[in-house]
């Protein structure tokens, strides 16, 4: 039995040099991005694209499907609850509500962190064990720039999208529900789900997603470059890059819901 | 030997991983044009070494000087300049599998110069005809086979025309006529284009055919240098084993046979 003080600290300093490793990662990227125009280096604009594809265009259908249902499910919590009160007809603002706010944005980060952050980190992780990482570094290419920045902008400007459309997938859902369960008109329906709706309410799920975005694009390429050890290391990359990504969106998410709606209490 | 211009040279280059010393001690002159094996048997730091000529690891102590500059303390945009002139092809190949065989040779032109794509492609297909893979562009690196690999890793090595090209075990996992093409190759380069190459390897048939110089590196130190013949005709008993490769000798991997009893019943 290993001595259960030592086991700790050995864990708290692997998850501080973690830390550190992210934070690190994701001050280059910024360099890249910010610094890197002037001396004539950009990401290829042809790399960001593919991975705006990967990683936004192919969700589609899997986001789609997912918030179709967020809607439906919440539609019919929600009416069952309200009939007792005689206010079916906010079940349209409470499903447009909770998926701006909320379902929208972490939903979309969820899957993102599913499909896109552990393709990533298997991606480069099987770079880092096959030499192509220090390959790239050889033939003077550095990997932030080449691998890192077009990844990390896809996510940025993709997330935003798909959450902007589950939001409106999940409104339909509702309306499904509303108008051919809870025989609400649809034009009546409509107007609830929006009327009730304040501009805050989407754009703090956008910003959220965008935090996502940006923490799914570090965690993914830092546990992929940190690789190590064949293919048993990448499969543990693959795993921990899932498992780190799903605890921080749902901090980050529980500290920017704080930050936007209760800090003024 | 006249004397020429030195591209390379290693200075008392120690590097510790922690408690263990890869490298002790290192000293190394490399001099233009030749064709320089480093061997020894796995483990003795020859990979270790290359990586740190490379630049890719920094040395616990001692430095390094490539084409005249000491790259020991460089990072980033100038040690990217030495890079540029310089070559390596991988022990895996290491080829980009998201590109296809093409893309993987003009990557370094794409990026570091400002070429028209249609000169791009004409250099292309000159660095694949050199590996005898012209026509083989369009297709990924998964659909070809490992000795392909090689030859296409080493077009993308000389893409960039570069001064000194470093082979990483050109020959290890091939077929006897596939080694023998790859060893070839790496004459021919050097003739052709009359560049300097640094080849690590443990292959001995490959050793004795290519090399103009030799050094055996042993337990993290450089043992012996000289040509072929003279390592041939080595008196170090390590040297000969090696060459050799008898199993008795001064590398040992089995105990005394008191030294066994001992450890085991301590």
């Amino acid at each position: 039995m290993r001595n259960p003080i030592a086991v700790t600290g050995e864990t708290a300093l692997d998850l501080i040099r973690q830390v550190r490793g992210i934070l690190a990662l994701f001050g280059n990227t910024l360099w890249w991005i910010v610094v890197g125009p002037f001396k004539g280096k950009t990401a290829g604009r042809q790399s960001i694209f593919q991975q705006m594809v990967f990683a936004g265009v192919q969700s589609v259908v899997i986001v789609f499907f997912i918030s179709l249902f967020t809607g439906i499910v919440i539609a019919m919590q929600s009416a069952y609850q309200l009939k007792q009160l005689g206010a079916v007809i906010y079940v349209a603002p409470m499903v447009s509500i909770s998926m701006a706010r909320e379902l929208g944005p972490v939903f979309v980060a969820l899957v993102v962190a599913g499909r896109v952050g552990s393709a990533i980190a298997a991606e480069l992780g099987t770079m880092k064990v096959s030499e192509q990482i220090e390959a790239l570094e050889t033939i003077a290419l550095d990997p932030v720039r080449f691998l890192v920045v077009p990844r990390f902008l896809a996510l940025l400007i993709m997330m935003p999208c798909l959450t902007v459309m589950a939001d409106m997938v999940g409104i339909l859902g509702g309306l499904i529900v509303g108008v051919f369960n809870l025989q609400i008109n649809m034009y009546r329906y409509l107007s609830f789900s929006f009327d009730l709706m304040e501009f805050k309410d989407v754009w703090t799920g956008l910003i959220k997603s965008v935090v996502f975005g940006t923490a799914i694009s570090m965690i993914a390429c830092y546990v992929g470059l940190d690789t190590r050890g064949g293919a048993e290391g990448v499969g543990k990359a693959t795993t921990m890059s899932v498992v780190i990504s799903f605890i921080m969106i749902i901090l980050i998410d529980c500290v920017l819901t704080g930050v936007f709606f209760f800090s003024e209490m | 030997m006249e004397e020429r211009e030195t591209v390379i040279e290693v200075t008392d280059l120690v590097k510790k991983f922690g408690d263990r010393t890869v490298l002790n001690g290192v000293n190394l002159k490399i001099s233009k044009g030749e064709t320089f094996v480093i061997m020894g048997g796995s483990g003795c730091g020859k990979s270790t070494l290359l990586r740190h000529i490379i630049g890719n690891l920094k040395p616990t102590s001692g430095k390094v000087c490539l084409l005249g500059t000491d790259i020991t303390g460089l990072e980033g945009a100038q040690l990217d300049e030495i890079r540029k002139k310089i070559g390596m092809s991988f022990q895996s190949s290491a080829l980009f599998d998201s590109m296809t065989v093409g893309e993987n040779v003009s990557l370094p032109l794409r990026e570091h110069t400002v070429l028209e794509k249609n000169i791009i492609d004409i250099m292309v297909t000159m660095k694949l005809e050199l590996v005898g893979l012209r026509g083989f562009e369009d297709l990924m690196p998964s659909e070809i086979s490992g000795g392909m690999k090689k030859r296409v890793g080493l077009a993308r090595a000389i893409a960039m025309d570069p001064q000194i090209i470093f082979y990483d075990e050109p020959t290890a996992g091939l077929d006897p006529i596939m080694a023998a093409v790859i060893d070839r190759l790496i004459v021919d380069l050097s003739r052709k284009l009359s560049i300097t190459s640094v080849v690590v390897t443990h292959d001995m048939k490959s050793v004795m055919g290519i090399a103009d110089r030799i050094a055996m590196l042993h337990e993290g130190k450089v043992l012996e240098v000289g040509t072929p013949e003279e390592i041939r005709n080595s008196a170090n008993q390590t040297v000969r084993q090696f060459i050799n490769g008898s199993f008795d000798g001064p590398i040992s991997f089995f105990q005394q046979k008191d030294d066994y009893l001992e450890q085991l019943t301590g």
